[in-house]
């Protein structure tokens, strides 16, 4: 498999670390509450399709990046430095 | 007090020639990283060319020449080597002294390509990666920052405490590549 990094290019797939669902730019607020919590820590989508995933790319430049991934046919259809993401 | 004597990190292990490729360790000097503020970037490239005569490298582009070089090493981070950082830039810029924290090392000669080939899984080649061209990837099992500063050589740094393992790895793709012949 290989990821595009947004400044370095394509690059193979043990160059990056992943990290899961591109949830983490979502965080509720803090008095959210807990089904709202509950839904940010423990449960995920699976979809058979396209995902948005945070990769770091620790092998390389070291950024965050999100990938939006097709979990059907491994087809990248794109990538973003999460710095650059508004949520 | 006893007197203290500084061993350069590849101090012992280097130079190195198997078949038409040499491995040698190279005197950066100082080294110091330099991460732009946010929105900095432009600012600490324009200080560096008033005091240094280099812009802030691009991302994979490496600016200056031997001896005074900026490289850039990742996100928001490139490396000024062989000259101490004017101190204008601290206005726009964080600036460590990293110098003692990497090794740095030369691979040069004829197949110094095919060397790397066996390593690194990023294109080296010259029609993809030229002079002045950087890469932050991985070097066998290291996270590594790899230039090519000439036609047949690469400047290659890992963290100081790898340079055993950097030899070793090398001088393993060195031997591979010439027992081809």
């Amino acid at each position: 498999m290989r990821i595009t990094c947004p400044h370095c290019g394509e690059r193979d797939r043990r160059e990056f670390y992943y990290r899961g669902a591109a949830v983490d730019l979502d965080r509720p607020a803090p008095d959210a509450g807990e089904a709202a919590w509950d839904d940010f820590v423990y449960l995920r989508d699976n979809p058979a399709g396209p995902t948005r995933e945070l990769w770091l790319h620790e092998g390389g430049c070291g950024a965050w990046v999100v990938v939006t991934r097709d979990t059907s046919s491994h087809e990248m259809l794109g990538s973003q430095l999460a710095s650059e993401v508004s949520t | 007090m006893d007197r203290l004597i500084a061993k350069t990190p590849s101090d012992g292990l280097l130079p190195l020639t198997v078949g038409s490729v040499t491995l040698s360790e190279e005197d950066a000097g100082v080294i110091h990283s330099i991460s732009p503020f946010k929105d900095q970037r432009k600012a600490v490239s324009d200080a560096m060319k008033a005091t240094h005569e280099m812009t802030y490298p691009a991302a994979n582009r490496m600016t200056g020449k031997a001896g005074a070089r900026a490289i850039w090493f990742g996100y928001s981070q490139a490396m000024l080597m062989g000259v101490e950082p004017d101190v204008s830039l601290s206005k726009h810029a964080a600036i460590v002294d990293q110098s003692d924290a990497w090794t740095v090392v030369r691979l040069q000669g004829d197949g110094a390509e095919d060397v790397l080939a066996r390593l690194v899984p990023v294109d080296m080649r010259s029609t993809h990666f030229k002079r002045g061209h950087t890469a932050r990837t991985l070097l066998f099992h290291m996270t590594a920052s790899i230039s090519r500063v000439g036609d047949n050589a690469f400047l290659i740094m890992v963290f100081r405490s790898m340079a055993e393992t950097l030899v070793h790895d090398l001088k393993r793709a060195m031997e591979g590549v010439a027992a081809r012949g």
